[in-house]
């Protein structure tokens, strides 16, 4: 009899026979109380990579688990070795983590809160995950961070862009290394200047939902510091498909910039009902009409089709990338699936890479040994640079990646160009900044759990 | 004003598509009495005819060029379409250009044959059973048919574009005495305005100008004494099942060009439908899709800026409080006739 | 037993039996044998599945007995849920005042919506109320955010300060029962057995039992006969000089106290919120739970809601490379083919073994999940049917 709280079933007492037949013995472990949530045996370390199976992104959580397998392939000294090859950091040697083979469980987020919240308390109460990883959507990270915060495992964040994740919602134990809204902006507003010039005026649709907020105050405050003028802005319900009548004023609505905070399926509806009504084609104070997506994916890119061309927007990543790590990442990923990754698949591989450098840093799976690790850790070789998981709010720093739609594609999934690559440096913000929960918001302390 | 013209333009497009899916749900659910949760499943189906149709057309096999590599470095493998192949280039490209059209010629006969199989396979056995089971099945049929979807094609939206000769934008605003360009409007969306008003009133017309449709409509008054007449009405409610398909499988092609196809999309336009169904009034073909396009225009009217700016979240909520409204002051929606589904 | 008649006494100790026991009935498997993946006792799974057997027995109340079909019953769920978390957050980190809050709020809640929607019956009346909760669901996910946290939610933060203690060390509050944390769990090892008691779980069981034993009190009562004669006839209760809106009313009001009831719960057990708890989809999963157990039977909405709860819970998490290991006896073309077979049906798949089981449930047992247990009991020659003979009258339930 053991009293745990918060943690799994995992106690196996010693001695115990495995049954005949069937038996297979997965999670087994010596000592249930090294003081933190789900320590793992001697042999073996369970990973939780939960993401969206169904629902509108399910394809993005797809390529989020095709890049978690990889990652453990990888880590488990299978395949090419990856970015282990290129990763600043050395101590990762393709034997597990800590000596430990890396196993995994899968789970559905179905975009939904609850549902993710579900799943990633199956991993840690019955299956012992000693980490959780993935999503796609920042209701989802918000919510299950705040679960592992509680539970005291380590939350890696995959696909999440609001600001509130590392924001006014930030945890001790998430972290995050997907760029944000602000990022977005504060990268995104120089090039548009540069392209536009500086005297527009712009008109938003906001998906009405957190992301939307973030994003659209941030392209607001950055803008508008380049001299553009808001004109209008509205929001827009999440379950909206056919976004005309949203579309339809906006040319006689004095502005000359369209910007489509909106993301995934929303993003792709909105932007073809805006080139059906000719906005790319118009004209509005004497300048050419524009539209700027704020955040593209390949995915979302591939969904809009035709009409992404020389569309600018931002992107964390993009397999196009000539340094060493994505080229690395590429050409496994390529090899082992048929087609380059996504940005999502991106960051979950870096994550979990980063997860398991981390605990062989700290010489210890204990949640708070982890997170030391990673805090204000500095690393090069995974793409985009020179990167900081900065302690203050657990954020990764890196150069973000301007991109526009490719004109002439050279295949399906040839269809962003990177027009350039914006230093760290421009992206940085205080971790008081305003947008970012201001003063108030906290990390907390970190959780050990049991 | 000329917002307000261009709203009305986008409300009847919106509202045509409404109409669409509701008249054919009305079909079901009047002539057979089965509260069918698959039929926004069914007009995912026909937005996938045109995606199948234009992947169809598209269908290619790999040529080398050595002059180019992929993204990993290997020699490119270049898409070539067999319709160029065997039409060459130019015709080729037109009729994979042309595939949503011709998709409508193909969904007909698809979707008579889903909803003739869907009819007779399963929902007959459920004409006498309890409404509850009926939503049952029919939610579980739906859910299959969007995972079937959503195996081979993917959870992403998948772009169907209109054919470029039908892809451009009228000037509307010179017609009413507007400057150039005051309000232009998509082509393709007019196209689907007059194309979803022409099979509105061929399915009026066939109910009321044919023997055919006398007798359904008698069956939909009473089943039983049409039956006792020595009328076989379960055949004719089958060819009615099978046309209701047909109606939601055309409003998809249509629509695909509008609003990529995603397998979500049924579940997305389930509510909706029902919501239209029933503010038009339960059993009232006319009802339906007068509540179509009374809905799709205040919904329309309610995300204008200035509205929205007023009344934030208005465009959030405005059809279910006119749902609630339209029930509340009308008991029986629109048009709805006494004593359908009302107990 | 408790004003109980002899079958229903039986019915409830069987209930009682299987509550108590389920960290045992739910984990038949050993640990790290193949079959564990098919485990579900660990205890958010448990949780769930008394909660939402919970709602499933409250939303039975209106729907198995009068007939009216609520769409739209998500919405007492959710303020349920938002009263709760508020509770935690404001008042008190005790659960026993955020239940209490989540029952009166989704009481309130279901008067004002249940007062307007009953004037209307059958398919308008669904239809009035999926659009209450629609516009609910809208207005939390969005222009609600101050009230509800929008699409993130909300969730304890350490900077939360309730009025009633809180922890002072900049931690993070936690629900408790006087002092008893919900995550706190005894575990059993037995060989290669483990079994988890959690205490959050065996709260939300006894809140399940009594919801439970009322439901029967409230089927056998005049009450309840009143409320089947709402759905048999309403013009009969009429002429006696009835007033079968009234009672309807009521059957509304007890069913969205229950489904407040769950949303408490659900927060205490796990305290976060979220709007899309609102959706009509999750109203439609309470309808489809209903039916898919056995509307107007006693059992059949909890059987429901618990194996719909299994399969997205189980089911979902079995992978391909799980399977590889439980075809691993397999030679290997054999092996990848049983693979490629079952992961139609499981993983990110899920969802079509769930419409699947829906049609074949429906087609095959048109009284639901309950009437396979009484054929499967009637097949083994055991006459002592728990439940449902003495419901036959109401086990086929009209819209």
């Amino acid at each position: 009899m053991s009293k745990s709280n918060f943690t799994r079933r995992g106690v196996l007492k010693t001695g115990a026979i495995a049954g005949a037949g069937l038996t297979l013995p997965t999670y087994l472990r010596a000592d249930g109380h090294t003081g933190f949530t789900n320590a793992p045996g001697d042999s073996e370390v369970v990973l939780g990579f939960n993401v969206p199976q169904t629902g509108p992104y399910a394809d993005e959580g797809a390529d989020e688990l095709r890049a978690y397998e990889l990652a453990v392939e990888h880590l488990n000294g299978g395949g090419d070795g990856g970015m282990l090859n290129t990763f600043s950091s050395k101590v990762l040697d393709g034997t597990g983590i800590l000596g430990r083979e890396v196993k995994y469980v899968t789970g559905d987020t179905q975009t939904k809160s609850d549902a993710a919240r579900a799943s990633a308390r199956s991993m840690i109460e019955k299956d012992g995950a000693i980490m959780i990883t993935g999503g796609s959507s920042s209701g989802v990270a918000v919510a299950v961070q705040a679960l592992c915060q509680e539970a005291g495992v380590i939350f890696m964040a995959g696909l999440t862009h609001s600001n509130d994740t590392t924001g006014k919602d930030r945890k001790a134990n998430g972290f995050r290394h997907f760029f944000n809204s602000y990022m977005t902006g504060a990268a995104l507003a120089p090039v548009l200047a540069a392209q536009y010039g500086t005297d527009r005026k712009a008109y938003h649709l906001t998906a009405d939902y957190n992301w939307g907020y973030t994003t659209e105050e941030a392209i607001k405050a950055s803008t508008e510091a380049m001299g553009w003028e808001t004109v209008n802005s509205v929001k827009t319900p999440l379950t909206q498909t056919d976004f005309s009548s949203y579309i339809a004023p906006v040319l006689n609505s004095g502005a000359d910039v369209l910007v489509l905070n909106h993301y995934g399926g929303n993003m792709i509806n909105s932007l073809t009902s805006a080139v059906q009504f000719g906005l790319r084609e118009a004209q509005a104070n004497g300048q050419n009409f524009e539209i700027v997506v704020p955040l593209y994916s390949r995915l979302m890119a591939r969904g809009a089709g035709e009409n992404v061309k020389g569309i600018f927007g931002s992107t964390n990543w993009h397999w196009s990338l000539q340094d060493e790590g994505s080229q690395a990442f590429v050409r496994s990923f390529g090899t082992k699936y048929g087609f380059p990754p996504s940005q999502a698949a991106h960051t979950t591989y870096v994550q979990t890479m980063l997860y398991a450098d981390a605990v062989t840093r700290a010489g210890s799976f204990a949640p708070c040994a982890v997170a030391e690790a990673l805090e204000d850790f500095e690393f090069d070789g995974m793409g985009n640079g020179k990167t900081l998981y900065r302690g203050d709010d657990h954020q990764c720093f890196k150069d973000v990646l301007v991109v526009k739609g490719k004109e002439n594609p050279e295949s399906e999934f040839d269809l962003l160009e990177v027009v350039e690559v914006t230093p760290v440096d421009q992206v940085m913000y205080d971790p008081a900044h305003p947008q970012m929960g201001g003063a108030d918001a906290s990390l907390g302390e970190c959780n050990n759990g049991a | 004003m000329d917002q307000i013209i261009v709203q009305i333009l986008n409300g009847l497009d919106k509202g045509s598509a409404y109409a669409l899916i509701a008249l054919g749900l009305t079909l079901i659910f009047g002539t057979l009495g089965v509260v069918n949760f698959a039929h926004g499943a069914l007009f995912m189906m026909g937005a996938f005819c045109a995606v199948i149709t234009s992947k169809i057309l598209s269908s290619s096999h790999k040529v080398v060029d050595d002059t180019r590599t992929d993204f990993l470095g290997n020699p490119l493998e270049v898409d070539v379409f067999y319709v160029q192949d065997w039409f060459g280039e130019a015709a080729g490209a037109a009729i994979m250009d042309w595939a949503v059209p011709l998709a409508i010629l193909i969904s007909i006969p698809v979707m008579i044959l889903i909803g003739f199989i869907m009819e007779r396979g399963l929902i007959k056995h459920f004409y006498k059973r309890p409404h509850a089971d009926q939503i049952l099945v029919t939610f579980g049929l739906a859910i299959v048919m969007g995972e079937v979807i959503k195996y081979y094609f993917g959870a992403n939206p998948i772009q169907t574009p209109a054919p470029d000769a039908l892809s451009g934008r009228v000037d509307f605003g010179v017609w009413f005495g507007y400057g150039p360009n005051a309000i232009v409007y998509p082509m393709w969306r007019l196209v689907y305005f007059f194309f979803s008003a022409t099979i509105i009133a061929a399915v009026f017309a066939f109910l009321q100008f044919t023997t055919f449709g006398m007798v359904v409509r008698a069956g939909m008054a009473d089943r039983e004494t049409v039956g006792l007449l020595g009328i076989d009405i379960d055949k004719r409610f089958t060819f009615m099942f099978g046309l209701a398909a047909a109606v939601a499988g055309i409003a998809g092609v249509m629509y695909a060009p509008i609003v990529s196809p995603a397998y979500t999309m049924g579940m997305d336009w389930l509510v909706l439908s029902f919501v239209v169904v029933v503010v038009g009034g339960m059993g009232s073909l006319p009802g339906a899709v007068l509540a179509g396009f009374v809905l799709g225009i205040i919904e329309s009217f309610a995300s204008m800026p200035s509205i929205v700016n007023l009344l934030p979240g208005i465009n959030q909520i405005v059809i279910y409080v006119v749902a609630i409204a339209i029930l509340l002051l009308r008991p029986r929606g629109l048009m709805g006739r006494k004593g359908v589904m009302e107990d | 037993m408790l004003g109980l008649n002899k079958k229903d006494s039986t019915l409830m100790l069987v209930v009682i039996g299987l509550v108590v026991f389920a960290p045992f009935l739910l984990n038949p498997f050993p640990e790290g044998s193949a079959m564990a993946q098919f485990n579900a006792g660990y205890p958010d799974l448990m949780q769930r599945f008394v909660i939402f057997g919970i709602l499933a027995i409250g939303f039975n109340i209106l729907f198995g007995l009068t007939g009216y079909l609520s769409f739209g019953h998500a919405a007492f769920l959710g303020v349920g849920s938002y009263a709760a978390i508020w509770s935690l957050k404001l008042f008190t980190l005790n659960v026993i005042p955020a239940i209490i809050f989540a029952i009166v709020i989704g009481g309130l809640f279901a008067w004002v919506i249940g007062k307007i929607s009953l004037r209307r019956s059958g398919i308008y009346f669904s239809i009035l109320t999926l659009a209450f909760a629609q516009m609910s669901f809208a207005m939390a996910y969005s222009v609600l955010t101050p009230i509800t946290g929008g699409e993130t939610g909300l969730q304890i933060k350490n900077t939360d300060n309730p009025l009633l203690g809180g922890p002072t060390d900049g931690s993070i509050g936690r629900a408790n029962l006087f002092g008893a944390e919900m995550g706190n769990s005894f575990e059993l090892g037995f060989g290669n057995w483990v079994f988890t008691f959690n205490l959050g779980y065996y709260i939300a069981a006894l809140a399940m039992l009594v919801a439970f034993y009322l439901s029967i009190r409230i089927f056998r009562s005049p009450f309840g006969i009143m409320l089947r004669a709402v759905k048999s006839n309403q013009n009969r209760m009429n002429y006696t000089g009835l007033t079968p809106k009234v009672y309807t009313l009521y059957a509304f009001v007890i069913s969205g106290m229950y489904a407040g009831l769950a949303g408490g719960l659900m927060v205490a057990m796990d305290t976060q919120v979220g709007p899309e708890r609102m959706f009509w989809t999750a109203s439609g999963e309470i309808v489809i739970m209903t039916i898919l157990g056995g509307a107007g039977t006693l059992i059949g909405p909890v059987l429901g809601a618990g194996s719909i709860k299994y399969m997205e819970n189980i089911l979902s998490k079995i992978n391909k490379d799980v399977l590889h290991q439980w075809f691993a006896f397999l030679p290997d073309g054999l092996e990848d083919a049983m693979v490629v077979f079952a992961d139609i049906f499981v993983g990110k798949q899920w969802h079509f073994t769930l419409g699947i089981v829906f049609m074949l449930v429906v087609i095959f047992l048109p009284g639901g999940l309950v009437e396979g247990a009484q054929r499967l009991s009637a097949r083994f020659g055991r006459k002592k049917t728990t439940d449902t003979a003495a419901d036959s009258s109401a086990g086929t339930p009209a819209e």
